[in-house]
């Protein structure tokens, strides 16, 4: 404290008023802070979201086995994959899936189960916000440590694959994309536990879906055609199939930027799903001392 | 010997009553089931669409495979899981207290003291698939192979329980390992295919560091005439080293356990 100050106390002034920001840069504002908050956290639990990564490897180097052993059978191809770029789908595979963690469902069961809802209505935010944001800020680490991961895939499977500097392009922003309609999608689902608070059959059934219908499971080339067509008329292809051959899968320019808008449509759907379902959902909810 | 027995069948009733009150868990693990099966099945058709064999297994071999698989996913699911489950949590809660202070042995306590009897439909499940995919394999299955398939399926049993038991046991040191379980449930996926299929590097760690390959692999090559002696042989062999192994390692884990007044 300087002398000055402790001879002659300033009048106390006035609280700074707030400081006023566009409410489009205010929400900026708050996914930057989520997203570190979510950086900070994720970093101390390295091991743990390490362990939780290679369990998820596990999935797609099944699946690249598995079809690897029926090229192999087949003369070297099925429907036009080889060993080599069955190697290349499914370790992009890996990072689109990363990409592709977002709050579950069985988050927002919980959440709402045990009334943990009540502080996050009283913040001036739709709640998915705050889960966007601190989602998105987990990705940079998660990314960081799939590096290490990809490389070790690539040099055991050998991937063979070409890729052209406008698939890399569509490829960042359809990641974006495939992440927003998962997130906006589970959210919608996870909203369901307003009215019961079982959503664990729903999301498995979902996922079961998803796992047939995107391209997670096998590249969609390989289902049956009328497969392909119900597929087309759902969002799960574009948050698997769609990236992943985006990269690898030598994609016509038409296919790119038609797929993108497909992303876009779907990121329309969901945030109004999302907000629609939310505006009917939010009336039943009630806590005891959340 | 026949003290943990009786401690085992105890526990287990406690359990089931406990359990039987939640009856719409039945319903959901049904469903839950009857997805995964599905979802199975969808697969094995997929491919049999593409290959008639895959390495060497047919159709109704693989199906037998994926039996097994959902078998032994019932066992660990209802019977081994839920207690490592919460042997985990107490550790790191100080609630292990609790178990310390009966007069048993503390790892047969720890060991059975929760069970989710509803998790046991995957093991009907997987026994009427299994009955099916045998009734389509070519050779019909003697009596031998019966009993082989019988002993590979505890033995396999008993040294998954010894792989949880292990992990588990390093809760004493680790205290955030909730993602064990994940891990776990990934890397299980794998043994749904022979694990031959697999290179090398992958099927050595499979049967050795995570025993998924005896688990699974192996009764399926009993039903499936594809077992030697040898194997089963190195299967009893390979169990008595890991039970043996756990136990002592869980004891190491004890000296370390220390309860912060919970």
């Amino acid at each position: 404290m300087s002398a000055s100050a402790a001879h002659a106390p300033v009048p106390a002034s006035p609280p700074a008023p707030p400081r006023l920001v566009s409410p489009l840069r205010g929400l900026f504002d708050v996914y930057v802070a989520e997203a570190r908050i979510a950086i900070a956290e994720q970093i101390q639990y390295r091991a743990a979201n390490y362990m939780y990564m290679l369990g998820m490897v596990a999935e797609p180097v099944i699946y690249l086995v598995v079809w690897s052993t029926v090229a192999a059978q087949q003369g070297g191809s099925v429907a036009g994959f080889t060993a080599g770029s069955f190697a290349a789908y499914y370790i992009v595979w890996t990072l689109v899936r990363n990409i592709n963690i977002v709050f579950t469902p069985y988050g927002w069961e919980n959440r709402i189960r045990e009334g943990r809802l009540s502080a996050q209505l009283l913040h001036p935010l739709f709640p998915i916000v705050e889960d966007l944001g601190f989602f998105l800020g987990w990705k940079p680490v998660v990314v960081v440590l799939w590096l290490p991961i990809a490389a070790f895939l690539s040099l055991v499977f050998q991937p063979v694959f070409t890729v052209t500097p406008l698939g890399v392009v569509v490829f960042a922003f359809s990641l974006l994309g495939a992440y927003l309609i998962r997130s906006l999608n589970q959210s919608s689902l996870g909203l369901i536990t307003f009215w019961t608070t079982r959503v664990g059959p729903i999301f498995q059934l979902y996922i079961a879906a998803e796992l047939l219908l995107s391209g997670r499971l096998v590249p969609m080339a390989l289902m049956p055609q009328w497969v392909q067509n119900v597929a087309n008329f759902l969002p799960f292809q574009w948050t698997f199939g769609f990236p992943i051959e985006a990269l690898v899968g030598n994609l016509s320019t038409e296919q790119l930027l038609g797929g993108l808008a497909m992303q876009l449509f779907w990121i329309v759907f969901g945030s109004i799903l999302v907000r629609v379902v939310w505006h009917f959902a939010i009336r039943r909810y009630s806590a005891v001392a959340g | 010997m026949l003290r943990p027995l009786r401690l085992t069948w105890l526990f287990f009733r406690i359990g089931a009553l406990n359990d039987l009150q939640y009856r719409a868990n039945f319903w959901l693990q049904i469903l839950q089931s009857a997805i995964q099966l599905g979802t199975g099945l969808a697969v094995l058709g997929l491919i049999f669409s593409q290959t008639p064999a895959l390495n060497g297994w047919t159709q109704p071999e693989l199906l037998a495979v994926m039996a097994v698989h959902i078998l032994m996913g019932g066992v660990i699911g209802a019977l081994i899981q839920p207690s490592m489950d919460r042997l985990r949590q107490d550790i790191r809660e100080g609630t292990f207290d609790f178990v310390l202070t009966k007069p048993e042995d503390v790892q047969v306590v720890s060991s059975i003291r929760e069970i989710r009897i509803w998790q046991a439909v995957d093991v009907v499940v997987g026994l009427v698939v299994l009955g099916f995919a045998v009734s389509q394999l070519e050779r019909a299955l003697g009596p031998l192979e019966a009993l082989a398939f019988a002993i590979a399926l505890v033995l396999g049993g008993l040294m998954i329980y010894s792989f949880w038991l292990i992990v588990t046991t390093v809760a004493f040191w680790i205290v955030r390992i909730d993602e064990i379980a994940e891990l776990f449930q990934g890397l299980y996926q794998s043994g749904r295919w022979p694990v031959t299929i697999y290179p090398e590097w992958l099927r050595t760690s499979l049967t050795f560091l995570i025993p998924i390959a005896f688990a699974v692999t192996v009764p399926a090559q009993a039903l499936t005439g594809r077992l030697t002696l040898d194997t089963l042989a190195l299967a009893g062999g390979f169990a008595i080293v890991v039970l043996v192994l756990s136990r002592a390692f869980f004891r190491i884990g004890l000296r370390r356990y220390s309860g912060a007044s919970s």
